[in-house]
């Protein structure tokens, strides 16, 4: 299958019932209990600042153990699995000093992920798409890092534009199907991020269906940078994106309210992958996969999801409950385009038609 | 009138005052390097109503770039100004391109044009997609600005096949902008210009679908500068005849737009004969009357002022009987610069001012909505006063002075305050410090706060029947409390028989029912006043002999026994017509604006004590000029609580197969009818009609076999109390009842809406239905949709059955409280029948053998049902 025939595949499940997207990287890697020789590995093993943390380095050092975790979550029998590239950006990789590694962490992040999906496709037919992983990076486009100066920015739209850039060339690159820019606390990195990724198509010659989450920080109902759920929406809508959803920070019960706005307004698939719960005092997660998967099997059934999957705290225990809640459920109906001007600033403003 | 339909309502208003080239004041606190105060016009423009905010930078001594970077990048950390989109306005693409790149929100960039061709063109129009703007395009191509309607349309109609041809431009996000060019420049080629702006208007509008049009507005007045009021009525002129052409948006200046009508009828003809090029002398004309104004303060011609040239006192006083805020801050700022002390402007003028307002009420001549209009005028001025009087507090360790303190709640189980926000306001506005605890109290707190603070009243308020039963749970415990302090009983299912029979009997201490707010203020002031003992005695009197009508009244009206009132139930034989569906669906998010004709209006003037049919209310001779004030406000926040989604109605149907089981109906799972999903009971008629007149019970509508029965929950509350609460805090609870009362209003439009779709489609059984809204009012259809708790069934706690049914928590959010009332407050549920000879009656009262009957049926015991049943037993249960 090439990724044109995968991409048409997927669509034409996608019409037809909710899509499954994996669970989170990061809790899954806690239970090898990897020490700082992990992520350092024999490349790294001089390098003078200490990477422990840094888990897309562990693309490079330790590839099994990121092979495995999306096996653990094929094996759930999901149709989508995102790479291990969250943070592979020029600015993120800064903080460990491997600024210069971003396309090939990017490059093989994909990489791997595909040839995990290409085994499980040999294995049944069945499509399995990777979604090349671009998370918000460590600065904000539309804040302060300083409260006593709200009109100082640390880095501006084009820096962090060219960095996006460099990430989807190696996620291209790598093999990625769809690209997620995900977690997104501050609508303008988003915007960025789509700068970048159509000036790596124009130079590739390849488009990747768009996909965006956004991240509501509380049960306010608002980005970090203070925008409503259809104000989001409103900025975004001009990327003619293959979906758009909600992810993070919220366990299930919270972000319902607000996945429920975006399902009103959205002209195109919707998805949610929630955290397990909110942290707990010591920072794990409390909802169970039974307790969660009636949270998906609701929402399903409200006609609110076209793809779900999971985020902090979720394991491929959890992935399968939700696959099974939401097995067999129609997906929300997308709605044909509305030609109404949409505009927003925190809030959304739509002219009349 | 839907908002759709009204191009006025629609218009997009482009806050002007944020450009340096039209505005001298911003440009030099740019030049000075005053950001702050820039910040300031901003915030300004957004609080006068602005939709959009339009930055430009272009002068000669500004940096552009940097200053549109500066000043986006501060916006952006003052919520109350991002909050609504940006235009991004500059004749210099790198300004513009600045600009986006420091706006996350969706903006409009103004503009690009074909002016430099159409390679260019493109070029900017790509990146303006990329960056998720949408564009004002300019009439201006190789040969210059389009000055004549068939240039003008020309230019844009072939930008229009550029940018959704070649650039992939959605035609939603294209707003043109045929220019505005100055008129009555004494140029006689300059008469036309107006006239050809609305012309072109018109013809964009009609040929190219799903684009906007836009302009500059005070452009047209260039040649009146420095004369406003000539100005300011040529742009309300101008905007009149090009909103009615299709232009839908503007840049004005949003703190000082003119009605069309409040221009003066002279000057608004010599204005109109300039736009429209209607006589060859307009434009002298037009100067003749500019001289005799010119220099002349600006005359407001939208309202009456002279009252403010009065002195301070009477200003108050003015304010208070006609509910105007605006001024109210100054004003009391005034008093209390002349007054000894801040209490004194409360206990003179203010006072003075409500007592005016009491009497005007007393009187009849003004009615609740104005006197809760006043309230939000003396709240606010009290609420300028209150530091001032804490510091004075501080300062000598006085306190202030009360005509006494009432602590108030909606009890426990219960949800509904609009009546306590009522009451509790008008008491307030006669100097009474009011504790509202809220809604859902228990008793213990109630009586906690009341000991704590040495309230000198309770009152207790509840909509819904069983809170009569927690009231008098209250009224017991302030009795094993020892308490003394008067008790007040209101609310809509509260009743002075009721206060008498039940509440009375359990506590000492004095117990009043207060029919409606207009009663509290005399019965405090008798209770806290010499006449207490009076009242007291009186109403101990009046009391005793309504219990004694209340239990006489009982022995007289016998009750059928069971079996043979269910002798006497109703043959009713029928076909029944399966549902378009079984099981439940939810309609998430629904559209606010189709209820907005559903609604019945005549409940919403009862719940402000105005009593008459709409719309004949509004014509009546005495409380019309209150009902139509109120109507008005009503309606313009109603449009924009639909427009701006305040709230948000769910709602839930189901239908299932269903047989009749005695008095009982059996829903199943499905159409095997082999497992029993629930059960409903129903409660029937026992009082003795006569032979030959049937006893009704809800069962009698369902068929013994192959029937169906249908429910239904629906709220319009989510999101009510943030909404209440936020005039609240402004102390605006004028506002905040009457959104709730909105809201209630929506919820029962919601269950009219949905039961007529119920009719013709979803159920199907009267699929050719059409009737006009009060045809719907007056139920003039098939089937019913009786709700526990009304009087076809009085059992409450039937909700919690046909709330597991439809899922109504999981599916819309409503929720029951302990005493079976639906929360949000503006919830409507209940079950349809579709039988054709359904209607509504009333059970009335039932007798013991029912109650047994029903406990066993139930799974209750006797004492359960006495308690759910109590306030429609035909027996005493502790005789």
């Amino acid at each position: 299958m090439n990724r044109d025939q995968r991409l048409a595949a997927l669509n034409a499940e996608l019409a037809k019932r909710i899509l499954t997207l994996d669970g989170s990287m990061g809790a899954y890697l806690q239970g090898f209990g990897l020490t700082a020789d992990d992520f350092h590995g024999a490349r790294f093993a001089g390098h003078a600042t200490p990477l422990k943390g840094d888990s897309d380095v562990l693309t490079l050092t330790r590839p099994e153990i990121i092979t495995k975790v999306h096996e653990a979550y094929l094996g759930a029998g999901v149709d989508i699995i995102s790479t291990n590239t969250f943070t592979a950006t020029p600015i993120s990789q800064a903080e460990y000093g491997l600024e210069a590694l971003a396309r090939e962490m990017n490059v093989d992040g994909a990489r791997l992920a595909r040839a995990a999906c290409d085994r499980a496709e040999a294995a049944d037919g069945k499509p399995r798409a990777v979604a090349g992983s671009i998370g918000p990076t460590t600065k904000l486009l539309s804040m302060s890092p300083d409260v006593g100066d709200p009109g100082r920015r640390d880095v501006d739209f084009d820096t962090m534009a060219k960095g996006y850039e460099e990430q989807v060339l190696g996620l291209i690159e790598g093999g990625a199907d769809l690209l997620l820019i995900e977690t997104i606390t501050d609508t303008l990195n988003a915007k960025s991020a789509l700068w970048g990724a159509w000036e790596a198509f124009d130079k590739t010659g390849v488009e990747l269906p768009l996909w965006i989450s956004g991240t509501i920080t509380d049960r306010s109902g608002r980005t970090l940078s203070g925008q409503t759920v259809e104000a989001f929406y409103n900025s975004l809508r001009h990327a003619k994106l293959w979906a758009i959803g909600l992810n993070c920070a919220l366990g299930p019960a919270d972000m319902r309210a607000f996945l429920a706005d975006l399902a009103r307004v959205a002209e195109c698939a919707v998805s949610a992958y929630p955290n397990a719960g909110l942290p707990n005092a010591m920072g794990g997660y409390d909802e169970t996969p039974h307790t969660m998967e009636a949270h998906y099997a609701e929402w399903a059934r409200a006609g609110l999801i076209n793809i779900a999957g999971g985020c902090c705290g979720t394991t491929p225990d959890h992935i399968e409950h939700m696959r099974h809640a939401v097995e067999g459920i129609k997906p929300r109906a997308i709605p044909a385009h509305d030609a109404r001007l949409r505009l927003a600033g925190l809030e959304p403003f739509n002219a009349a038609a | 009138m839907s908002t759709a339909a009204n191009p006025f309502a629609n218009f997009v208003v482009v806050g002007e005052r944020t450009n340096v080239t039209g505005s001298a004041k911003f440009r030099k606190l740019i030049e000075a390097d005053d950001y702050a105060g820039a910040l300031v016009v901003a915030r300004q423009q957004v609080e006068s109503g602005a939709n959009v905010l339009d930055v430009n930078m272009d002068a000669a001594l500004i940096d552009g770039p940097a200053a549109m970077r500066r000043f986006l990048n501060l916006i952006a950390s003052e919520p109350d100004i991002a909050r609504i989109p940006l235009m991004i306005d500059s004749s210099k693409w790198e300004v513009i391109e600045a600009g986006l790149k420091c706006a996350q929100g969706k903006s409009i960039v103004n503009s690009i044009s074909l002016k430099e061709g159409e390679d260019k063109f493109i070029a900017q129009a790509k990146r303006v997609r990329r960056y998720g703007a949408a564009a004002v395009v300019m009439a201006f191509d190789e040969q210059g600005q389009a000055d004549t309607t068939k240039r003008k349309v020309e230019i844009c109609t072939r930008a229009y096949h550029v940018l959704t041809e070649k650039v992939g431009f959605p035609a939603e996000d294209i707003i043109f902008d045929p220019n505005i060019f100055a008129v009555a420049t004494g140029i006689e080629e300059h008469a036309d210009y107006a006239l050809a702006f609305f012309e072109a208007t018109r013809i964009i509008r009609e040929t190219l679908p799903h684009v906007h049009v836009s302009g500059g507005v005070s452009n047209v007045s260039f040649s009146f500068r420095g004369n406003e009021p000539v100005r300011e009525a040529m742009h309300a002129v101008f905007l009149y005849h090009a909103i009615r052409a299709g232009m839908d948006m503007g840049i004005v200046n949003a703190g000082s737009l003119t009605l069309y009508d409040d221009v003066e009828p002279d000057l608004r003809e010599r204005v109109e004969d300039v736009l429209l090029n209607r006589r060859a002398d307009a434009t002298e004309r037009l100067l003749e009357f500019a001289e005799t104004v010119k220099g002349g303060k600006r005359k407001d011609t939208v309202k009456d002022l002279s009252w403010r040239d009065k002195p301070v006192k009477e200003r108050l006083a003015h304010a208070l009987v006609h509910g105007i805020n605006e001024f109210i801050v100054a004003d009391t700022e005034e008093a209390r610069l002349e007054a000894e002390r801040p209490l004194h402007v409360i206990e003179g003028p203010l006072m003075d001012g409500m007592s005016i307002v009491g009497d005007l009420f007393g009187a009849g001549k003004m009615f609740l909505p104005q006197v809760v209009k006043s309230a939000r005028v003396m709240k606010q001025a009290v609420a300028h006063l209150i530091p001032y009087m804490e510091e004075e507090k501080q300062r000598t360790g006085m306190a202030g002075k009360s005509n006494g303190k009432i602590v108030m709640a909606t009890v426990k189980g219960d949800v509904h305050d609009i009546g306590k926000n009522i009451v509790g306001v008008v008491l307030q506005c006669n100097g009474y410090e009011i504790d509202d605890l809220g809604v859902m109290v228990p008793c213990d707190r109630i009586l906690e706060r009341a000991k704590e603070i040495g309230a000198d009243a309770i009152g207790l308020s509840g909509l819904i029947t069983p809170s009569l039963d927690e009231m008098v749970f209250v009224a017991s415990e302030m009795e094993r409390q020892g308490l003394k302090l008067p008790l007040l009983i209101g609310g809509a299912t509260t009743s002075r028989t009721h206060t008498a029979v039940k509440i009375a009997p359990a506590y000492s201490g004095p117990t009043l029912y207060v029919a409606d707010a207009s009663r509290a203020v005399p019965v405090m002031q008798k209770l806290l006043g010499a006449d207490r003992d009076v009242l007291v005695r009186e109403t101990k009197a009046e009391y005793d002999s309504a219990r004694e009508a209340y239990f006489a009244g009982q022995d007289k009206r016998p009750r059928l026994p069971l079996a043979k009132a269910r002798e006497r139930a109703p043959q009713l034989e029928y076909a029944p017509v399966k549902p378009g569906f079984l099981g439940v669906r939810a309609f998430d998010n629904f559209p606010l604006a189709e209820l907005v004709p559903y609604i019945d209006w005549t409940p919403f003037f009862a719940s402000w004590d105005i009593v008459g049919r709409y719309p004949a209310v509004l014509e009546d001779d005495i409380v019309g000029e209150a009902a139509r004030g109120l109507y008005r406000d009503a309606r313009a926040m109603l449009d924009q609580l639909v427009a701006e989604r305040w709230v948000k109605a769910s709602g839930v149907v189901g239908f299932w197969p269903a047989s009749r089981d005695g008095d009982d109906v059996v829903l199943w799972r499905d159409e095997t009818r082999s497992a029993e999903l629930a059960r409903l009971h129903t409660l029937r008629q026992q009082m003795d009609k006569g032979e030959g007149k049937s006893n009704f019970a809800l069962a009698d509508y369902v068929a013994l076999q192959g029937d169906y029965v249908g429910a239904f929950a629906v709220t319009a509350g989510l999101g009510e109390e943030d909404v209440a609460i936020r005039f609240k805090r402004a102390n605006d609870d004028y506002s905040a009842i009457l959104a709730q009362a909105l809201c209630d209003r929506l919820a029962e439009a919601f269950a009219e809406a949905l039961h007529a779709k119920v009719r013709r489609e979803l159920w199907g059984y009267a699929k050719d239905e059409s009737l006009s809204a009060d045809d719907l009012i007056a139920e003039k259809y098939r089937g019913i949709r009786p709700a526990p708790g009304y009087p076809a069934q009085p059992d409450h706690t039937e909700k919690r059955t046909l709330f597991d049914l439809l899922g109504a928590r999981e599916k819309c959010g409503i929720d029951l409280t302990e005493s079976m009332a639906m929360t949000p407050p503006s919830s409507v549920s209940g079950l349809y029948f579709a039988h054709p000879q359904a209607e509504y009656f009333g059970v009335g009262r039932i007798d013991r053998d029912q109650v047994a009957d029903y406990a066993r049926r139930k799974g209750w015991d006797m004492a359960t049902a006495e308690r759910w049943l109590s306030p429609i037993l035909a027996y005493d249960p502790q005789r």
